[in-house]
């Protein structure tokens, strides 16, 4: 620059600006490519199922579709929530409830992850917090890992009859998916 | 390693064309009379045996994107027909399946055949990492790859590695879920994830090639390292690339389809799972994922960690450590021929990778998982303790005068033989 002066002058704003905007345009024109990657409409589209659970005897557990996820509903035995409810969240590898319905911060009492007065239905999306595998335990045959809940066959982590990761690589509680009783036997997921 | 070609125009149109487009004159330059050391061993055929692996996976891997559909409903039975009712699809498809295994056969020799003779140190430090950035790109080709067929093995290893990136949500809440449905295009592996990883799985062996010519520029910058980790000092050091190397890259190549062909024609199924024959399905997970034995030592790291965002960082760090090596290895003294301490740790590494390899293959429970964190803790130590002390407190045996002293009975005096025919054509 012929002038060399000091202060900046009214070249170095054009430049400036010029390159500010440039890079705004060209952050503007890329976003429609990095964007069309995530959930379109029609995955988005909230799709809520109902879930008729009068054929579900104690001790049962059925799998429901919602939003391409399996979805764990088991009918749990009075000794099931006894042992869930006897556990205190502060001793847990994830002490919170995980419960789509409440606050994050909510402790993971097993009364705050069913609905009151249900509280032999527990509700749970089935995909394991660690890397997403289905666990077993939903079938009559499968080991229910080392607290009688569910175990995940590919890492090794082990949900209690609350679905709280107890033992194994799982960072987080199995999630609790919104859900409502519509009546006294159905429930509508989503 | 600059040097100038000796191309010389055959005819007055070659002429022509090299005063507008000097193609010819840059191959010959580069594959024809370029100086390749002349104690060369087979373990140098590699670099070669790996571009035919390349180019053959994009020639089959064409062909098989005009017979596969890749959508979720028809993905499966669209290789099952490939496999049945296309003319040939049988072959290329074994072909193309088995050649990613040889592909990673190849690669794996390759790059410990860089980390023992110090192929990595100066003045070779970026013709190492874009080896490295190539081994990741094929990485992530490879994965994207054994989607495609959709059988259980494809959806739930899909399912697995993607879901690493949910780790991301230990350090920000959110971001994790939000990069993994970004991924997915939606809020489980579907029919869109395979679409897309369909249009990347053709995209980045694209990528790959470029990749390799810059590897092989690099490569020609510095010039090839050899078993002693001498530089080319005179010219009887040397021997043109045509005939001397071409010949014993050929031969080596052609070893190499032997196995390649053992494998297609007789063991087609043998490198891949059972499980995959069966056809994706989101509500059952088989009883026990693996994933393709090239992955295995990573996946054992990933398992060895008990922590899930421990094991993400742990497995990207074992790859990206490698980046590092020219800077960690604190040794003058390349290869490791006369390193005699260095020589036996570096075999401890091969022992772990492959060790966690097996490991890997395994369930994550009781002994196997302390091996692996044996084998893990190892493989860490190598780069960062064993490199950079070892180099500071071992002493290197003596070195030869020069290449050609090295493999030649009395020394470096330029022979009368066929290395000195070349110079004086």
């Amino acid at each position: 620059m012929a002038s060399e002066a000091e202060e900046p002058n009214r070249r170095d704003f054009l430049v400036i600006a010029g390159n500010a905007f440039a890079a705004v345009g060209a952050a503007a024109t890329l976003w429609p490519f990095v964007a069309q990657m995530n959930p379109d409409a029609g995955a988005q589209a909230l799709a809520s199922v109902e879930i008729d659970l009068s054929p579900v005897k104690e001790g049962q557990a059925i799998t429901a579709m919602w939003r391409g996820k399996p979805i764990f509903i088991r009918n749990r035995t009075a000794d099931e929530i006894k042992t869930a409810e006897a556990v205190d969240p502060k001793e847990l590898p994830d002490p919170e409830a995980r419960n789509d319905l409440l606050p994050e911060t909510t402790p993971a009492l097993d009364t705050n992850r069913v609905k009151e007065g249900k509280d032999n239905w527990l509700i749970l999306i089935g995909i394991c917090t660690h890397l997403g595998c289905i666990p077993k335990g939903q079938s009559m045959g499968d080991s229910r890992g080392d607290f009688g809940g569910w175990f995940c066959p590919c890492h090794g982590s082990h949900y209690d009859t609350s679905g709280r990761i107890r033992k194994g690589p799982a960072p987080r509680n199995l999630e609790v998916p919104p859900y409502e009783f519509v009546s006294d036997t159905k429930i509508k997921i989503g | 390693m600059q040097h100038s070609s000796s191309y010389e125009p055959k005819s007055s149109f070659a002429r022509w064309w090299d005063d507008r487009l000097p193609i010819m004159r840059l191959m010959h330059g580069q594959f024809v009379d370029f100086p390749t050391p002349r104690n060369l061993n087979y373990l140098w055929t590699f670099g070669g045996i790996l571009t035919f692996c390349l180019a053959a996976q994009i020639l089959t891997g064409v062909v098989l994107a005009m017979h596969y559909q890749p959508s979720g409903a028809d993905a499966f039975n669209s290789v099952e027909a490939i496999r049945r009712d296309v003319n040939y699809g049988w072959l290329l498809r074994n072909l193309h399946a088995v050649g990613a295994s040889m592909f990673f056969i190849a690669v794996y020799v390759h790059i410990f055949r860089g980390l023992y003779y110090g192929s990595y140190k100066a003045p070779r430090e970026v013709l190492w990492i874009v080896g490295v950035l190539i081994f990741l790109v094929m990485m992530a080709t490879a994965f994207m790859g054994y989607a495609l067929p959709w059988g259980q093995m494809s959806f739930w290893g899909v399912t697995v590695i993607t879901n690493l990136f949910s780790s991301l949500n230990e350090i920000i809440p959110g971001v994790g879920t939000a990069v993994v449905e970004w991924l997915w295009g939606g809020y489980s592996v579907s029919g869109t994830t395979l679409n897309r990883f369909f249009a990347l799985h053709y995209l980045l062996p694209f990528v790959l090639a470029g990749l390799v010519i810059l590897h092989i520029w690099a490569l020609h910058v510095a010039g090839q390292n050899n078993p002693t980790g001498l530089d080319i000092k005179t010219k009887s050091d040397s021997v043109p690339m045509y005939p001397y190397a071409v010949a014993k890259d050929t031969v080596g190549l052609f070893a190499f389809l032997i196995l390649f062909a053992w494998f297609v024609f007789f063991l087609p199924d043998y490198l891949g799972h059972a499980d995959n024959y069966t056809e994706a399905n989101p509500l059952v997970t088989p009883p026990h994922i693996v994933p393709e034995w090239y992955f295995l030592p990573f996946y054992a790291i990933l398992r060895a960690i008990p922590s899930k965002l421990g094991g993400v960082i742990a497995m990207f760090s074992a790859i990206a450590v490698l980046v590092f090596v020219p800077w960690l290895d604190t040794s003058r003294v390349r290869s490791a021929k006369y390193r005699p301490l260095y020589k036996w740790f570096f075999w401890l590494l091969v022992i772990s990778s492959i060790g966690l390899g097996y490991l890997g293959a395994k369930p994550p429970e009781g002994a196997y998982v302390i091996w692996s964190r044996i084998f893990t803790f190892y493989y860490f130590a190598h780069f960062l303790l064993v490199m950079p002390i070892l180099g500071i407190i071992e002493t290197p045996k003596p070195l030869p005068k020069s290449i050609s002293a090295s493999v030649l009975p009395g020394g470096a005096s330029a022979p009368q033989g066929a290395a000195a025919a070349p110079e004086t054509r």
